[in-house]
């Protein structure tokens, strides 16, 4: 199962514990992964469900390029890790 | 007021300044760190709420009980998904808040001001809020322009005291706007208003006026107050007519204003030199009143800094207390001063403060 974590930075204001989750794609794995903090979910995505402009998501050490198409295959290997980007605050 | 307490929102936290029997205590923030961009008090539970504009993760709003207690985070105004036909698919604007920019709670309801300039409305105390879509889809809307950020946005909202469902709220730059029945039908509300920055044929557009702030007198509710970027004005009819008011010394330019509580003719006001130099003039604060609905006004020094100052007071950084003689200001660069005696005379509470969006005397 693909392997979901967080950045400190961000599970200082919503604990959430790096996990691994049933998920086809990116959006399933972000999704799936919010179950477990609800709050989360607004930190990372905007409510038009992008992902906000002063957040990284990476794919195994990629950041993806596209921050609202996220239907991006996943293998069950694969690890996802969201930060906080060095921009804006 | 006894033992009031001045509500401080910074960009770097929340101060709650206390006033006890050895005089005002600033005490360690709420927020630490944190962008406190507004913050307001239910009266009528005693609830405090304040709205964080965090760099990396969006808007969000935080609640106690009593300001004193555990604050918990709760729901934060969102937009629905944004169109993908219609008229609204290309809207220009980002349907994601950007910022909390008014926030008030009254009976029961608290409304929030947005950029981009949605207003949304919560009546289960921030557990879930609504977009009063009546006024987020109207056409006028197009034609709004950014006035101190980049998009256009909701700054000031006043709930009448005698009628909860008649909320009349100011948006740089767009007016004026006024609802009579809670939200669903909307009027602008902004005749006598001109903006000289316009081109001609633009200039008395009610729909392009860049309100500053308006403020609304609790005993008297048909006494509003605006400071505009072009000048002071005020309205005796609820708003169906506002007058320019003759420019006091040293200005008429700023940004924030403030009405006492039970007397209609008296206003507060704090000048910066013009549009182009938002500064004091020759680097002396000072704060102006009126007494008389704007035929002649003061201006009040004592205790502010006379010479070498370079202090903004911004839009939502003056706020008088419910007895009309406590008075806070709060400048964006750090500076915060506390009146008690209807702004005659002023002390210095701070000079070494967060940039501060939001003062409010509670």
């Amino acid at each position: 199962m693909p392997h979901v974590e967080f950045a400190p930075a961000l599970t200082r204001h919503v604990p959430c514990p790096p996990q691994s989750v049933e998920a086809a794609t990116l959006r399933e794995a972000l999704a799936k992964s919010f179950e477990a903090a609800p709050q989360m979910r607004n930190y990372v995505l905007d409510e038009q469900g992008a992902v906000r402009k002063h957040v990284a998501v990476f794919i195994n050490a990629q950041m993806i390029a596209d921050r609202v198409r996220l239907d991006v295959p996943l293998g069950k290997s694969d690890k996802v890790m969201v930060i906080q980007a060095l921009t804006g605050g | 007021m006894a033992n009031p307490t001045i509500w401080v929102g910074t960009r770097k936290g929340l101060f709650a300044v206390k006033r006890g029997a050895s005089g005002w205590k600033l005490g360690a923030p709420h927020f630490a760190g944190e962008p406190v961009s507004q913050f307001a008090r239910d009266a009528s539970t005693g609830a405090c709420y304040a709205a964080l504009r965090l760099g990396h993760f969006g808007v969000k709003l935080w609640k106690s009980d009593s300001g004193d207690g555990e604050w918990k985070e709760v729901a934060a105004p969102a937009f629905p998904p944004k169109p993908t036909e219609g008229e609204w698919a290309d809207d220009p604007a980002a349907w994601t808040v950007d910022m909390v920019w008014g926030l008030e709670a009254a009976a029961g309801t608290l409304w929030a001001g947005c950029t981009p300039a949605g207003l949304f409305k919560s009546t289960d105390g921030a557990a879930s809020w609504q977009l009063v879509d009546k006024l987020w889809l109207r056409p006028e809307r197009k034609e709004w322009l950014g006035g101190g950020y980049d998009i256009p946005g909701i700054h000031s909202i006043a709930v009448d005291p005698r009628d909860a469902r008649h909320v009349t709220i100011a948006i740089s730059c767009g007016g004026v706007w006024q609802t009579r029945d809670g939200g669903d039908t909307w009027a602008n509300t902004s005749r006598g208003m001109t903006a000289e920055f316009m081109p001609p044929e633009r200039r008395d557009d009610g729909n392009i006026q860049d309100v500053h702030r308006i403020v609304q007198c609790a005993a008297q509710p048909e006494v509003l107050w605006a400071q505009n970027h072009a000048g002071i004005y005020r309205s005796v009819d609820g708003g169906s007519q506002w007058h320019r008011i003759p420019a006091p010394q040293p200005t008429d330019f700023g940004f924030a204003v403030a009405v006492h509580p039970r007397d209609p003719e008296t206003a507060w006001f704090v000048p910066a030199h013009s549009d182009a130099q938002r500064i004091p003039v020759d680097g002396r604060m000072v704060a102006t009143r009126t007494r008389d609905g704007g035929m002649s006004f003061e201006t009040l020094a004592e205790g502010l800094p006379s010479r070498d100052a370079y202090h903004l007071v911004y839009r939502h950084g003056l706020s008088v207390g419910a007895d009309g003689n406590t008075l806070a200001m709060g400048s964006t660069t750090g500076g915060l001063w506390a009146s008690e005696d209807a702004g005659q005379s002023w002390q210095c509470l701070s000079r070494d403060l967060p940039p501060i969006a939001v003062v409010r005397v509670d």
